[in-house]
């Protein structure tokens, strides 16, 4: 099914960027894909969850703790992070992400309910620190593809994956 | 593979305090890299750097020699993302941005077909979706070839053909007429992923039965119970016979054993019987002795 509507809103994660700056969140959809209907509050819940999994991923990666990546994250994802953050406490490297500003399209819900696929235009700075010492901080815009699936009690991203303009 | 120099000329960095790099340090890199490929980053200058590879999939730290290219072999970096490369000196630093990109070549669908179970006749009742990896396990998103086939029990073959769009697929097939498991394959160039259908028996169609007397016993027996394509219903099935006779009423469940079900139930002179299957019901009988 397609439909063409443009859903637009600006809203302020506050409560989601606890001891953080706060990230601009908006939200397209249209031309979404697959024949199930979404309802709202499965939107509403799909982007809740996937914001909640920049805090983990950020907190994870800053403290190189990969068990704070849970339960945000599943499957494939979780063990690309799992990896990076264990190459990143061989090398003596902490980054800390901060997502800035979120560009969110939700483009495929499967027909079974059980994947919804997520595109965001992510603005964030990654500071690189080598054994304590910071060597850079960037501010980075890239294009993610997110798949998230559902857990027992919330949605998880199992595919976390940036790709080229 | 889209590889096109970029020289990056002293991008500056917001820590960047006393300055160590010197003007003429630059680096060249390409903007994308196919997962797990051999790539170069060519620095100029003089000198000793630390060169760090930044991403959410990998990290890399490399002691480099400033004027000379920093060479990545095959592996070295094959999570698709994107990409820091910080060159740092003491307290200096200049970077770049490149991507890797997911090879072009399917390793691996996540195929996910439902229900595993269903009745016969039914539109559009199954359906499947696809997403589509690389052999690193990289969600490749650029539209690829897919096709999917339901091949029911009796042979006959629904098919689909398709890219996938972002990464995913998605289609519908209708289950056939015949009871069966149904083998439902998703393929991707040289790669496939098979996923089993059963279909079961619809609800009963022209549900019909018997009366007649064994002693001071009623008995009740259906005919062969079978579905509107004339598929046996499976065993188990319950049927229900309801008497109803002078304000009173007796009902009784039986499961389908061989695919009929039989019952005794009293003799009640001028009593009106009905069977019924789930929401299907079936004839009545007005008995009388």
């Amino acid at each position: 099914m397609l439909r063409s509507w443009l859903f637009l809103s600006t809203v302020l994660v506050g409560a989601l960027s606890v001891g953080s700056a706060q990230a601009t969140v908006r939200i397209e959809r249209f031309n979404l894909q697959g024949p199930r209907a979404l309802p709202e509050q499965t939107r509403a819940a799909v982007i809740r969850d996937y914001l909640q999994s920049w805090q983990s991923l950020r907190i994870a990666l800053e403290q190189n703790r990969s068990e704070l990546l849970g339960p945000s994250f599943i499957g494939e994802a979780r063990d690309k992070l799992t990896e990076t953050i264990g190459q990143q406490a061989v090398l003596g490297i902490r980054t800390k992400y901060q997502d800035r500003a979120h560009d969110i399209q939700i483009v495929f819900y499967s027909p079974d309910g059980l994947s919804i696929e997520l595109k965001d235009k992510v603005e964030y700075d990654v500071e690189v620190l080598d054994h304590g010492k910071v060597k850079t901080t960037q501010h980075v815009i890239a294009r993610y593809f997110i798949v998230l699936t559902p857990a027992e009690v919330q949605w998880r991203v199992r595919v976390l994956q940036a790709v080229a303009e | 593979m889209r590889l096109r120099g970029l020289l990056l000329t002293c991008v500056a960095a917001t820590a960047m305090t006393h300055p160590v790099l010197s003007q003429s340090t630059s680096m060249s890199m390409p903007t994308a890299v196919e997962a797990g490929k051999a790539f170069s980053i060519s620095i100029t200058g003089s000198g000793k750097a630390t060169l760090y590879i930044i991403g959410l999939g990998q990290v890399l730290k490399r002691d480099v020699t400033l004027g000379q290219a920093a060479f990545f072999p095959a592996g070295s970096l094959y999570n698709a993302g994107h990409y820091l490369a910080v060159l740092a000196a003491d307290s200096s630093a200049q970077s770049g941005e490149f991507d890797i990109i997911p090879l072009n070549k399917p390793a691996e669908l996540s195929f996910l077909a439902r229900p595993s179970r269903l009745p016969v006749g039914l539109h559009n009742g199954i359906t499947g979706a696809v997403y589509v990896f690389d052999a690193y396990q990289n969600l490749i998103t650029t539209p690829t070839a897919i096709s999917f086939e339901l091949t029911g029990p009796a042979g006959t073959a629904q098919k689909r053909a398709m890219e996938t769009q972002d990464g995913s697929a998605w289609t519908s097939m209708d289950s056939t007429g015949q009871q069966g498991v149904d083998r439902f394959v998703a393929r991707s160039g040289e790669v496939s992923s098979n996923r089993v259908v059963s279909q079961v028996p619809g609800d009963p169609c022209g549900l019909k039965m018997t009366a007649r007397l064994s002693g001071q016993k009623l008995v009740l027996a259906t005919d062969p119970v079978r579905d509107c394509n004339g598929n046996a219903v499976s065993d188990g099935t319950i049927v229900t016979f309801t008497e109803s006779f002078n304000g009173g009423q007796s009902t009784v469940d039986v499961p389908l054993k061989h695919g009929v079900a039989e019952v005794q139930m009293d003799d009640h002179s001028g009593a009106t019987i009905s069977v019924a299957s789930g929401i299907v019901l079936g004839n009545q009988i007005h008995w009388k002795d």
